[in-house]
């Protein structure tokens, strides 16, 4: 059984048909790209996959259990876990907080030892931020943790989002172009950081990306998405030299 | 492991320096008896401004939802207080318990009616609390307005409207419809008060330190990444919201006890907007910031009375620096230690 299953999937706003009829099956481990041009529906699928929009027909299951009507932050402790296309980071909050925040459930007291500060208080809190600065460390933020995050240079930003992401102990992370606004340096630093990540993390990962050279690069496995439609599935070879998808690409 | 900064000591050692500083000064000046008998009733009145603006920056400062009805909780923590007090005065006649055990009750009422007002609102998507709050405020007044609480040997007795009761022999009405509370015994002292800000401080302080703060805050930086990393948003604005009336409501107890009479119109709607203003000019998410406009402020129309054709302009012009100062590179400059992650 795949670890993610989407069959069917569809949702509109209006009379719009953002997503129709999408399936799509992940093994566990997999690192897998979607992709299509502007407006084909990449982020609503994201958003239908982690219950921020509700799906009008169709069906997710992540390991068997129905991920549709589950609210996100159950979805979350359900284990998936994603990044957003604009940066949707705790602003105000140091990085370390940041990341500590997402071991929320992880590492846990009650409101009466919040409160009083006893109990595990101290030891948890210690573990968090060893933790934290365990999951900093492998995006070279772990220098920075007292930053506010807002402060971070923009290519940093997209890394804590991540990091954040990863701090929930995922089996599936969704990254919505993780590399947007980076230049192909720091890009391919990125994608290398990526691999690592599922390789010690375990994690399985879904990742949406504007540029099909860059995902061929790194994806085992593509989708690809025109007007909320599958357009071509495949190898990263087979799809890119898929006729239908270079005239998508080229809006010939 | 990576040295780790810390800015949360600050908020702890600025906070209760002022307060325990604050203390020692005013008791040395109650004992060399160089204080005026003004500035010594309002001893009482400044802790519960301090307890009510510190309470609301929980709301508004850290969980960024507009409240305007904190002196609704006030009020039902002032009358419920009340309420315990006269009817525990046999029971536990040591005051200094009897305050403190009304304190208690008095929390627990606005926590109640925290759970009542955030519970439909909190977990609408948008600003409804601004105006739901306002109505509460103005509901609670209109309440106690009509409200008669006697008691006589056979116990407590309610009735809304009118008085629908009649006291037995030797009875008491402890609140009397629009006529208030009066006769209460004032059990409040400056070091009750004192006491309560301290347990304000380190609660509230200790709290936002923590995975709960820290669940909060994420709530109001970004509702939507809070979610999808497991926070709760109902949750936590929730919890947040009802502490904030918790301790507003032992405020309304600490304060109601230090007059003998009292009425609902003392927690009216300009009450809430005092406080706000205290919130927002000693910055919002900064504890210690509203301490100290919350003193400053409540003395400072006292103190004024000596110049008093300039009282107004005065208290304008120091509002006006208070809100300057609070957006200045100079408040960056004192908090260097704060804002070294500026580059
Ligand atoms: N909440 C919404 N209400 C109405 N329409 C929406 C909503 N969310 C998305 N859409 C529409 O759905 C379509 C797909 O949008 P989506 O953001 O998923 O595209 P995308 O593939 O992520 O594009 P991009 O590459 O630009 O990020 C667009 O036409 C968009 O306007
Ligand atoms: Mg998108």
């Amino acid at each position: 059984m795949a670890m993610l299953e989407v069959t069917q999937l569809g949702i509109s706003f209006g009379g719009l048909r953002a997503v129709d009829a999408l399936s799509m099956r992940i093994e566990k481990g997999g690192l897998v790209g979607l992709i299509g041009p502007n407006g084909a529906g990449k982020t609503t699928v994201f958003n239908m996959l982690t219950g921020v929009y509700r799906p009008t027909d169709g069906g997710i299951r992540l390991d068997g259990e129905n991920l549709v009507g589950k609210t996100p932050h159950e979805i979350c402790r359900l284990g998936v876990a994603r990044t957003f296309q604009n940066i949707r980071l705790f602003s105000r909050m140091t990085v370390l907080d940041n990341v500590k925040t997402a071991l929320h459930h992880e590492t846990t007291y009650t409101l009466a030892e919040s409160l009083l500060h006893l109990g595990g208080y101290r030891k948890k809190e210690r573990e968090m931020d060893a933790r934290a600065l365990d999951i900093l460390e492998v995006f070279g933020l772990a220098e920075k943790n007292h930053y506010t995050a807002a402060n971070l240079p923009y290519g940093q930003q997209r890394k804590l989002e991540i990091a954040r992401a990863l701090a929930t102990s995922p089996k599936l992370l969704l990254l919505d172009e993780p590399a947007a606004g980076m230049n192909p340096q720091e890009t391919g630093e990125l994608m290398e950081t990526i691999e690592l990540v599922r390789k010690k993390y375990g994690v399985t990962v879904l990742l949406i990306e504007h540029d099909m050279k860059l995902v061929a690069g790194i994806c085992e496995y593509l989708y690809v998405l025109n007007f909320g439609r599958e357009l071509a599935q495949g190898s990263p070879a087979e799809v890119l030299h898929n006729p239908e998808v270079v005239t998508a690409y080229l809006g010939e | 492991m990576k040295k780790l900064f810390s800015p949360g000591r600050r908020d702890y050692t600025i906070s209760f320096g002022i307060v325990i500083l604050a203390y020692l000064v005013v008791q040395a000046m109650i004992l060399t008896g160089n204080i005026t008998s003004s500035f010594k009733g309002q001893l009482v009145p400044i802790c519960a401004y301090i307890v009510m603006a510190v309470s609301l920056n929980l709301t508004v400062g850290v969980l960024g939802e507009l409240s305007l009805g904190h002196a609704g909780f006030m009020s039902v923590g002032a009358f419920g207080g009340i309420v315990a007090t006269t009817a525990l005065a046999d029971a536990i006649p040591f005051a200094p318990l009897r305050l403190a055990v009304a304190m208690a009750f008095g929390g627990l009422l606005a926590g109640i009616m925290g759970v009542i007002v955030g519970v439909p609102v909190l977990r609408l998507k948008g600003d409804y609390l601004a105006i739901v709050t306002l109505a509460f405020g103005q509901i609670i007044m209109n309440i106690v307005n009509v409200l008669y609480i006697g008691r006589d040997a056979r116990g407590l007795h309610f009735s809304l409207l009118e008085q629908r009761f009649e006291l037995g022999e030797g009875g008491k009405m402890i609140i009397n419809g629009p006529i208030g509370v009066s006769g209460v015994s004032k059990l409040s002292t400056f070091t009750a008060g004192f006491l309560l800000v301290l347990a304000t401080l380190l609660l509230i302080l200790n709290l936002l330190h923590s995975r709960t703060g820290r669940a909060v805050m994420a709530v109001r930086d970004n509702a939507i990444a809070a979610e999808s990393i497991g926070i709760s948003i109902t949750r936590y604005k929730l919890l947040a919201f009802v502490v904030s009336a918790v301790f507003a409501g032992m405020a309304g107890t600490l304060y109601a006890m230090n007059y003998s009479t009292v009425t609902a119109a003392k927690f009216d709607f300009n009450t809430s907007i005092l406080v706000l203003v205290f919130v927002v000019l000693g910055g919002l998410g900064n504890i210690w910031g509203s301490i100290i406009a919350a003193a400053l402020l409540t003395v400072l129309p006292e103190l004024l009375r000596a110049v008093n054709d300039y009282r107004m302009l005065l208290y304008a012009i120091l509002l006006i620096a208070m809100m300057l100062f609070n957006n200045s590179k100079l408040k960056e400059r004192l908090l260097a230690g704060r804002h070294r992650e500026v580059e």
